[in-house]
């Protein structure tokens, strides 16, 4: 469809929130709790948080949720009885107030659930969320989009992009999908006629730190180089860069019984946790933090353009932004890039 | 810092040690770990109010230890962690030097990790005031409202393990939340799951937790995860006599008396 441009002003934006909510919409925005913004179910727009550049936590919990049921189970005289969860109880969700990093991390985050096995659960939930994005006007050292494919102002992903016209100004909305379309119909006096507007000019600048092309090519032959234990020795093997990331989708099937009756749950799981890759005989192919590193970085830069044709990472910068002993993605890559092989 | 420059050269030189552990400028005006195998990499060496990463979960780590005898640029944390450690047979003399940093940001050399300890006792563990009044504020709530808080607080967590990974004690290759026949603690983040991992760990960590703040500091949610060690901290000492980790210590919740006090053990 074409591209709807329209106006919003600064004040119509909680009236918008208000109408959503008095048509039972459901809406995922970030809120600020111990100084850590996150999207959660909010009620209120006096919960909304602005002014961040970026969430701690990306929005991929919503349709793909941290801890998931798959099915119930009960054991019988008969046998056993499985009942899976059924897909019409998962809502409709309105996504309020992600960037555009996350938003195009939506369609690299489906790629994979959808490589060869079609994830039924997960397409379901992404479906149902209609993605209010909101474009960039500030970054930090951190934020590298522009080096992965994705710009400050970037509509893939969105249904609704909203950028604001300078610090204190109203919004340009572009109205991108039927799905936003359908969202803007029910508020409809609130999206005004917009004569022109040039975006651009109100984007954060966000500059190029490396040909992530050039990068892809060196991954190739990069594999057995000791570069990966020079920037993992201080890593400790946590998930908080997993679990922080848009497109990171490692999980683990968990059963939880009590007595005869218990559910199958899917957790989020991450590569760089020691025990991730263990055999059941013991053996670890990966069985230092090195090797758990290149893993991550490769899956996102070499196996996933390789694969699915898309990267698995769209520069956020939340992982160095979360990691407890500094490891900046950003850097790490330029040094790749600079590295000899 | 030139002092911990000019030394850490000196012991790579004189192939006294293999590794240096350090900090060095990070990014973001944060601080961040560096291990020092050549005398040209001293030179990024640093100290300074942000270096307050607890380096001594480094020394337990594989990858580091592999390298062979380690020095480590340790603040009073670092050195309380370390005797622990040594009480708990993961460092000894052999594998070890420390290069103490005394409160006063001045170097300080110690020959064994029995001078370390000697040092160490000088100074008490004490929780700091605004941490102090947090506790309070929790004593004095009813249970319900403690429970709510502590499920409040909690439910944000999604067990990234960020604390785990940064604590000095946390050493284990393999912790008891990643065993999943039995399931001892659920690996789902959800109330219960969140809830039963926190308490597992503060109570692993009692009496040995030297109050460094490694977990609060490393969870990316900023989660109030040291208000529970900080607490056990302090039941211990009232009803142990207070706790100082000790290269020969009794271990305060692993220690059988056949002559306790209190009979219900015996």
């Amino acid at each position: 469809m074409n591209i709807d441009k329209r106006l919003v002003r600064k004040d119509s934006l909680e009236k918008l929130f208000d109408i959503l909510k008095q048509n039972s919409k459901k809406i995922y925005a970030p809120v600020t709790k111990n100084g850590k913004t996150t999207f959660r179910d909010t009620a209120s727009f006096s919960l909304v948080s602005t002014g961040y550049i970026q969430t701690t936590e990306s929005s991929k919990d919503i349709s793909f949720p941290r801890t998931e049921k798959l099915l119930d189970y009960s054991k019988n005289k008969e046998g056993m009885s499985v009942k899976g969860i059924d897909l019409k109880d998962i809502p409709e969700v309105i996504l309020w107030g992600i960037r555009p990093c996350d938003a195009i991390g939506i369609g690299e985050l489906g790629s994979i659930f959808n490589w060869d096995y079609k994830d039924e659960i997960y397409n379901n939930r992404s479906s149902k969320v209609t993605v209010f994005g909101f474009s960039c006007n500030k970054s930090d050292e951190y934020c590298f989009c522009t080096s992965v494919g994705g710009n400050p102002g970037n509509t893939e992903g969105s249904d609704i992009l909203f950028t604001r016209m300078g610090e204190d100004g109203d919004y340009i909305a572009e109205i991108l999908t039927e799905k936003g379309q359908a969202v803007a119909e029910i508020a409809s006096g609130i999206f005004e006629r917009l004569e022109t507007a040039d975006k651009e000019k109100f984007l954060a600048d966000v500059p190029v730190k490396f040909n992530h092309n050039e990068i892809s090519e060196k991954l190739d032959k990069f594999f057995e180089s000791k570069e990966w234990v020079d920037q993992s020795l201080r890593c400790l093997g946590c998930g908080a860069c997993a679990y922080v990331c848009p497109t990171c989708a490692c999980f683990d099937i968990e059963d939880e019984a009590h007595g005869k009756n218990g559910s199958r749950v899917r957790c989020w799981d991450s590569c760089g946790f020691s025990h991730f890759t263990v055999h059941t005989s013991g053996h670890n192919p990966r069985d230092v933090q090195s090797a758990r590193w290149r893993q991550r970085i490769m899956h996102k830069f070499s196996y996933m353009p390789e694969r699915l044709s898309v990267y698995g990472c769209t520069g956020c910068g939340r992982c160095s932004r979360a990691c407890p002993v500094d490891m900046n993605i950003l850097e790490h890559l330029i040094s790749i890039q600079e590295v000899t092989v | 810092m030139v002092d911990l420059i000019k030394k850490a050269k000196e012991l790579i030189e004189t192939s006294a040690v293999k590794v240096v552990i350090g900090y060095e400028e990070g990014t973001g005006n944060k601080t961040r770990a560096l291990f020092v195998e050549k005398t040209e990499d001293a030179d990024r060496l640093i100290f300074d109010s942000r270096c307050v990463q607890n380096l001594a979960a480094y020394i337990t780590k594989k990858e580091i230890k592999d390298k062979g005898k380690m020095a480590i640029a340790a603040t009073l944390p670092v050195m309380r962690s370390i005797i622990q450690l040594a009480s708990e047979f993961q460092v000894n003399d052999s594998n070890l030097l420390v290069l103490g940093i005394t409160p006063e940001s001045k170097l300080v050399e110690f020959a064994n990790l029995v001078e370390v300890e000697t040092f160490v006792h000088q100074y008490q563990i004490e929780i700091d005031a605004r941490n102090k009044e947090m506790l309070d504020k929790l004593e004095k709530m009813t249970q319900p409202e403690r429970w709510k808080f502590w499920i409040d607080e909690l439910a944000p967590c999604f067990k990234c393990y960020a604390c785990r990974a940064a604590c000095p004690m946390c050493y284990c290759s393999r912790c008891t939340v990643d065993f999943n026949q039995p399931q001892w603690i659920p690996v789902a983040s959800t109330e219960l799951g969140n809830l039963e991992w926190h308490l597992m760990r503060a109570i692993h960590l009692t009496g040995r937790c030297i109050d460094c703040d490694a977990c609060y500091n490393a969870c990316p949610l900023s989660i109030p995860i040291n208000l529970l060690t900080k607490k056990m901290l302090l039941d211990a000492k009232e009803h142990f006599g207070g706790y100082q980790p000790a290269l020969k210590g009794d271990h305060l919740m692993s220690t059988y008396k056949p002559d306790d006090k209190e009979n219900f053990i015996q």
